[in-house]
């Protein structure tokens, strides 16, 4: 069992108690909290995926910032004591996503993946910058579009949230 | 395997913060069992300050709308750091076409910091 | 026990499915946005998954930023349009939201 391996089954292990205890969890506030270690959990599985820097940017703005934001709005809207109830649908929700993770897990493994493990790779945070930046086929127009939803956010959350005059 | 040397590390630090936490957990109540630490609870004992005010209301109070707007601006500034650094990364071989794209997206982004400053969000009143 | 393609596809997929279930059975719209970003998280992990064992196309990595990008901004204005619903309502339950229902 290689130290990939273990990694793996550990952080796999965090994740999925984790994003459960999101669901599952009646209080909120700790709720939010778990969100966090599943985050985390995720950020150490980029790494075990040779993805370094991707994991920090996955504590960067997931835990950093994304948790932030959602843990404050837990706090701004003072309905922690109501819980988080579950709706009418939750058993046609639970059997369609039983279905789904079986059609899913069936069809995956009886595909045969072109497995194509090249060793470790080395840290690709200049490959990923030449990729996005590259002028015949970057991604330059995706990233202003992303900028202008960005744009979008700022201008449409100070005009819901702002201060009514 | 050079790749994992550096996780390494990691890895013993997030082993050591999280033996260290169960211990400062588990320590007080196998004291308690062992009879070492005495617990004799009294009424003053769990008032929420022995001295001052008694606190009146639940302690989860309504905060400022405000401050969202302060954790949407990082957030939006964050994402912006998170192109910037395999940008400048890259920077050598992109040329021109690169630096210009990195200056409408931080030119777009700043027209949203700018007109959260003229509405008057980033004030504290 | 060796881990490789299939093993980040079963995680993905049981981290997609947990948030599908939480996401439409939630009354608590702040639940269904963190149960949203969960999915968003298991479509990155497929992504980086495809990046390291489909031969380094660094294309999903690229992928993948993307979607943080399109996540943080969705979530942002998603609790932005929650905060607006809670300040006419006093509440964050979904069931309660029924304004435009006939």
């Amino acid at each position: 069992m290689d130290l990939q391996a273990v990694a793996f089954y550990v952080l796999a292990a965090m994740l999925v108690v984790s994003a459960l205890a999101v669901v599952l969890i009646p209080n909120v506030f700790r709720a939010g909290l778990f969100l966090v270690l599943a985050f985390f959990a995720v950020a150490g599985l980029f790494i075990t995926l040779g993805a370094d820097f991707l994991g920090a940017v996955q504590i960067l703005v997931y835990v950093g910032a994304i948790g932030v934001l959602l843990l404050l709005a837990i706090m701004l809207t003072r309905d922690v004591h109501h819980g988080s109830p579950g709706n009418r649908l939750w058993l046609p929700a639970s059997v369609l996503g039983a279905l789904l993770l079986g059609a899913v897990s069936w069809s995956l493994l009886n595909t045969t993946w072109a497995d194509k493990a090249a060793e470790m790779p080395v840290p690709a945070t200049a490959a990923l910058g030449a990729s996005v930046f590259d002028l015949q086929n970057g991604f330059i127009l995706p990233l202003e579009i992303g900028a202008l939803a960005l744009l979008a956010v700022v201008i449409g959350a100070i005009v819901l949230v702002g201060e009514k005059k | 395997m050079d790749y994992w040397a550096g996780y390494g590390s990691i890895a013993l630090f997030l082993l050591v913060a999280l033996i260290f936490g169960l211990i400062t957990i588990i320590l007080p109540k196998v004291l308690k069992l062992l009879g070492l630490v005495v617990r004799k609870p009294n009424a003053v004992k769990y008032t929420t300050y022995e001295c001052g005010m008694e606190t009146i209301g639940p302690s989860w109070v309504q905060f400022n709308f405000r401050y969202y707007i302060f954790a949407l601006l990082f957030l939006v500034f964050d994402v912006l750091v998170v192109f910037l650094y395999p940008w400048a990364v890259s920077l050598r071989g992109g040329g021109w076409a690169a630096f210009t794209a990195m200056a409408v997206f931080i030119a777009v982004l700043l027209t949203g910091f700018l007109y959260a400053w003229k509405k008057g969000a980033l004030e504290w009143r | 026990m060796s881990v490789g393609l299939e093993q980040y596809l079963l995680l993905s997929a049981v981290l997609f499915t947990i948030g599908l279930v939480g996401a439409l059975s939630k009354r608590n719209a702040i639940i269904v946005l963190m149960c949203i970003e969960i999915m968003l998280n298991a479509v990155n992990l497929t992504l980086v998954a495809f990046y390291r064992y489909g031969g380094l196309d660094i294309t999903g990595m690229v992928f993948a930023l993307f979607v943080m990008l399109v996540a943080a901004a969705e979530v942002a204005l998603g609790l932005a349009i929650v905060f607006s619903l809670y300040r006419s309502r006093e509440t964050v339950d979904l069931a309660e939201m029924d304004m435009m229902k006939w």
